[in-house]
């Protein structure tokens, strides 16, 4: 069996009708399906806006478990780039080598410590620490930080059980505050400090302004980092062909894990508000409602994509939007991919072989679609490369 | 072997000799600003988009099919347009210049 098949739900109304509509707490979504329409409706800030109340361009929408709103993300130009200028530098700093020589040696210990093991159980005793710690050096705060954020489980909004969780999102919220607080009264060199000390339109960032910066940061790299590295493991788990071919040729894994990406999407969809009704591939979309930006489904576009549904590693021409597109182009994607470079290259250097034991899908329901992102956990073995 | 020469925002010139490979990563190894190449040069990010010098043009070539729908939203748009991810080194494009998009 192979396991970490991803299926893709959305071929069949993507090819017929390009759009698929879904009910999210009484606040309706057309699913925008294809990669061109993807591509465009993301472009179209004007006809499709983030700056909706908090919360809402989230799917399932997150209104009534917050007030924050998330800067740069629920913004629109022009005050969007704004914002965003003043995070961007800093979200490049994975491009230096020293950050990723220090990514590169907490991920070769946290393998080292887990590669002898029996099993060890992936989601949480391996995604979730790596994600944690890797955001230390995003932060720029002490690498002790990661064991709270790791104590805090795989959701910062979600918990088991319940799609939504206040509680949660309270425990986040409250040590945000209390960061900035403590960054304010001792200024460190850290991601707090740095935005307190910056400004917009000569104005310096409120507190509230500066949860919003956090709280995405938290947020938006927390499941999707997790669902991508656990799936890549169990990817290379049942593709030792792969792990192989990475092995003899490790210059390809910048295009491998491209490929990765675009086959996982690890963030299914984003939605925007319609400002004035209009149509996406003859379908009338009203003003006041939501469409989703799939993401996942323009990745499987067999209008672009030539055999889609298969990983194909060294894909050469790959226009994937599992990072989004245009104006909102996901901040956290240096970070992502080096940590997923870095992860593939260790694998390759460390480990023989993996077993996947067992495990339990993490499937989203969207309308009439089930699409699996991930895993809620998954119990793997790694056999060790013996140093002769 | 080709030189290639960048312009940048800054209005600052560079030329660099590559012999092989894509200009993307030759502009990226030797850190010319505003080319960034953060999708490794398979045509998802646009961080590598430059304009050629009209009368390169013709030497540079047409993007593809999937280049060109990559291009027709990005920012800074021209019919010079190019990703440089996807313009390969070789003698016949020795002498080009290319200035950064924005
Ligand atoms: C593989 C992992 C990741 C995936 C697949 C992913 C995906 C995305 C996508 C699709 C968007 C576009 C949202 C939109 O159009 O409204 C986005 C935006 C964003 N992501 Fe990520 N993300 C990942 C990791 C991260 C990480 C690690 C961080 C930071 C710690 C991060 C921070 C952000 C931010 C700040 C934005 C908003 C940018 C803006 O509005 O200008 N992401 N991400
Ligand atoms: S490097 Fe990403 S499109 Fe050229």
């Amino acid at each position: 069996m192979k396991k970490n098949l991803i299926e893709d739900p959305f071929e069949k109304e993507r090819e017929e009708k390009g759009i698929g509509e879904m009910n999210d707490q009484n606040d309706q979504v057309t699913m925008v399906l294809r990669h061109r329409d993807v591509r465009k409706c993301a472009h179209n800030w004007k006809d499709y806006t983030s700056a909706a109340k908090p919360g809402r361009i989230v799917i399932p929408s997150e209104v009534n478990i917050r007030e924050t709103r998330q800067i740069p993300f629920e913004l629109d130009p022009p005050k969007h780039g704004q914002y965003r200028k003043v995070i961007e530098e800093w979200f490049r700093r994975p491009l230096k080598e020293d950050y990723q020589e220090k990514l590169k040696s907490q991920i070769e210990l946290l393998l080292d410590e887990v590669i002898d093991l029996e099993q060890v159980e992936l989601v949480h005793d391996f995604a979730l620490k790596l994600q944690s710690r890797a955001l230390t050096l995003l932060l720029n705060t002490p690498f002790e930080e990661s064991e709270t954020w790791i104590s805090w489980g795989t959701h910062v909004f979600r918990s088991e059980g319940e799609a939504l969780d206040g509680d949660k999102a309270n425990i986040l919220y409250d040590y945000i505050d209390k960061e900035i607080k403590r960054a304010e009264l001792n200024p460190t060199d850290d991601l707090y400090s740095m935005l307190l000390a910056s400004a917009v339109e000569g104005k310096k960032l409120t507190h509230e302004e500066i949860k919003g910066v956090l709280v995405l940061t938290f947020a938006g790299g927390r499941d999707t980092v997790i669902n991508a590295v656990t799936n890549t493991i169990a990817y290379f788990a049942e593709h030792p062909e792969s792990l192989t071919h990475i092995k003899e040729e490790p210059e390809i894994v910048g295009k491998a894990v491209e490929e990765l990406l675009r086959y996982f999407s690890p963030l299914t969809q984003i939605g925007r508000v319609v400002k004035t009704d209009s149509h996406i591939c003859e379908h009338a979309v009203k003003a006041d409602t939501r469409i989703g930006l799939c993401w996942a489904s323009a990745n499987r576009d067999a209008q672009v994509f030539e055999n889609p549904n298969e990983i194909d590693l060294t894909r050469k021409m790959n226009p994937h939007v599992a990072f989004g597109f245009g104006t909102h182009n996901c901040l956290g994607a240096s970070h992502a991919r080096q940590i997923l470079r870095i992860l593939v290259l260790a694998i390759a250097s460390k480990v023989e072989s993996i077993e996947v034991l067992d495990g339990e899908e993490n499937i989203e329901e969207l309308g009439v679609f089930r699409r699996k992102v991930g895993y809620h956990n998954l119990n793997v073995a790694f056999n060790k490369i013996e140093n002769k | 072997m080709a030189k290639i020469t960048f312009i940048t925002n800054d209005g600052e010139k560079t030329t660099l000799e590559g012999t092989s490979g894509s200009v993307m990563s030759l502009a990226v190894e030797n850190g010319i600003s505003g080319i960034d190449g953060d999708c490794g040069g398979v045509c998802s990010c646009a961080t590598c988009h430059v304009h050629v010098a009209e009368e390169d043009m013709e030497r540079v070539g047409e993007a593809s099919e999937i280049e060109a729908v990559m291009l027709e939203l990005a920012d800074d748009v021209t019919e010079f347009s190019r990703l440089s991810c996807q313009i390969e080194i070789s003698e016949g494009i020795d002498g080009i210049v290319l200035t950064v998009a924005e």
